[in-house]
């Protein structure tokens, strides 16, 4: 830690002038400019994952890897338990089987977790009364992160002009990069999206999309779950395909869209699902 | 762990309103009723006049100034939830056993902070409304009641965030808890037969340190306890409480 401080020192005049420029111009290749924490091959590993409500299941005995330096879009259809699965390798919810494993260890073993895994869920996690840096304040506190990261992800994000506003006074745009602010709080290897771009300006999408794209090219790893088809043919390199609680695919983007004989991702992923979705309307194929 | 509850405690308006008016509202309403107090002592039957307890009158506003302290406490825990706070806050300490626990010690050890002001606060205008008919620390037991309310009042705020927890609503929570010790406050505890059972509800097993239940030596107002077993009753409230929520907590997904 004492290392990394000092080297963000040194170069924090030239940096902080390229950091801000980033942000606009979309190019996050310099962004970060600290290595992140080199990974082993296997980063995320389910193990016959499953979760019941009552008679519902939700995720079915899932079972697969995610690796490092690589985009894993995470794809399903609505009610495809993609949201559960997550909040599943958080701890948040307790599986009825099966067991998810990070680096080789359970979440909740985590000393730090946040320095290792950084997540946006779906839904909001901030107390629309507390400004936008006390909310990054307390939770880099829990976690032994140094109050300078706080200032730092505010501007990589860009939100250091809004510090002192009210949580819930930003626009959704903006409520989206504060939740990518506190994803990437402790500079974690291992970061976890679940649908980034839902409700955003096209400016937004286009900063998300090269966000996790430069998160990936420095050795990360990036999961991101979306029903998004378009935005993940452009984004992700590897899918994971799910269709009520159950694996579908597990290939890379090319050999998926190959496999299948389409010409997009789209087709791909309607054929695939085509069995697996909650409701058709009656004008569907 | 424990600064970062206090960080949230203290960056959010409504949790900072509740701790200021506890203290507000006991220093305030002591004063008020010691004037009260004072000015209809005249016009008191001599029975009243020689059982008139200077204690009672200066523990009294602790009934309402209580109340804030038991709302910090609930909101502290049902605000995550409502807010969607409480996701951030496990996903940064998983270890459910320990967030619980450095929120509950947090919240407990600001409450204390908040009371070791507010008692001695409302000691103090409390005497100086009730004017000739004041007491003072060297009375008998005044430092036991001044020591009974330093302990009450985070106990009571650490009760409601056991049943907060429980509960994980703001309405469902305080719509048990705020007409249990209103009804308490109205002298439910003071009725014969009644008081069998309601002597044992948490607020009143602190009444008798605090001089609140009445004499203890007329045989309608006794109870069944002393003022310390009263203490430890309510001890046991709080930890059946935190129990319960922690037996929730743990199990449930957030």
């Amino acid at each position: 830690m004492t290392t990394a401080a000092a080297i963000t020192c040194r170069i924090t005049p030239e940096g902080y002038v390229r950091q801000l420029s980033s942000v606009h111009t979309g190019d996050f290749r310099r962004l970060f400019l600290l290595a992140p924490v080199p990974s082993v091959e296997r980063v995320i590993e389910l193990r016959n994952l499953s979760k019941r409500y009552g008679p519902t299941v939700a995720v079915d005995g899932l079972s697969f890897t995610v690796k490092p330096g690589q985009v894993t879009g995470f794809l399903g259809p609505n009610g495809a338990g993609k949201s559960t699965t997550m909040r599943m390798m958080l701890d948040l919810i307790r599986p009825t089987g099966g067991q998810v494993l990070i680096d080789g260890a359970r979440y909740r073993e985590m000393p730090h977790p946040l320095r290792r895994v950084g997540a946006l869920l779906e839904a909001r996690s901030v107390h629309g009364g507390r400004s936008v840096y006390h909310h990054l304040k307390w939770l880099a506190q829990t976690n032994g992160i140094a109050k300078s990261r706080v200032r730092s992800v505010l501007e990589q994000v860009g939100l250091a002009e809004v510090a002192g506003r009210r949580a819930k006074a930003l626009s959704l745009g903006m409520g989206q990069r504060l939740g990518i602010a506190a994803a990437l709080l402790g500079d974690p290897p291992i970061l976890l999206f679940d649908e980034p771009v839902n409700g955003l300006d096209p400016a937004g999408v286009l900063w998300i999309r090269n966000l996790m794209k430069a998160l990936a090219a420095q050795g990360r790893t990036v999961f991101v779950a979306s029903h998004l088809m378009s935005e993940m043919a452009l984004t992700a390199d590897h899918l994971i395909v799910v269709g009520r609680g159950r694996l579908l695919a597990d290939t890379s983007m090319a050999g998926f869209i190959a496999e299948s004989g389409s010409d997009s991702l789209e087709e791909a992923f309607l054929q695939l699902t085509a069995g697996a979705v909650e409701y058709q309307g009656r004008g569907d194929r | 762990m424990i600064a970062a509850e206090w960080t949230k405690i203290l960056t959010v308006r409504s949790t900072v309103w509740t701790l200021l008016s506890t203290v507000v509202i006991s220093a305030g309403l002591a004063y008020l009723l010691a004037l009260n107090f004072r000015n209809s002592f005249a016009g008191m039957s001599a029975d009243r006049q020689a059982a008139f307890d200077p204690l009672f009158a200066t523990f009294l506003p602790i009934t309402l100034g209580q109340l804030p302290l038991v709302i910090f406490g609930a909101l502290t825990v049902t605000s995550e939830y409502a807010t969607g706070t409480m996701l951030a806050s496990l996903a940064a300490t998983p270890n459910r056993a320990r967030f619980y626990a450095a929120k509950v010690l947090s919240t407990a050890l600001m409450a204390a902070g908040v009371t070791v002001v507010t008692v001695p606060v409302m000691f103090v205008a409390a005497q100086a409304g009730l004017g000739p008919l004041r007491t003072s620390l060297g009375a008998d037991g005044a430092l036991e009641a001044m020591a009974g309310a330093c302990l009450y009042l985070p106990l009571m705020c650490t009760f409601a965030m056991g049943v907060a927890t429980l509960l994980r609503s703001t309405a469902l929570t305080l719509g048990i808890l705020l007409p249990l010790l209103f009804l308490g406050s109205q002298g439910l505890g003071n009725i014969p037969r009644v008081m069998t059972v309601t002597q044992y509800l948490p607020d009143q097993t602190a009444w008798v340190v605090m001089h609140l239940a009445g004499p203890q030596d007329e045989a309608r107002w006794t109870r069944d306890y002393g003022a310390w077993t009263g203490m430890s009753l309510l001890l046991l409230w709080t930890l059946a409480a935190l129990l319960a929520g922690y037996a929730i907590l743990r199990r449930r997904d957030a």
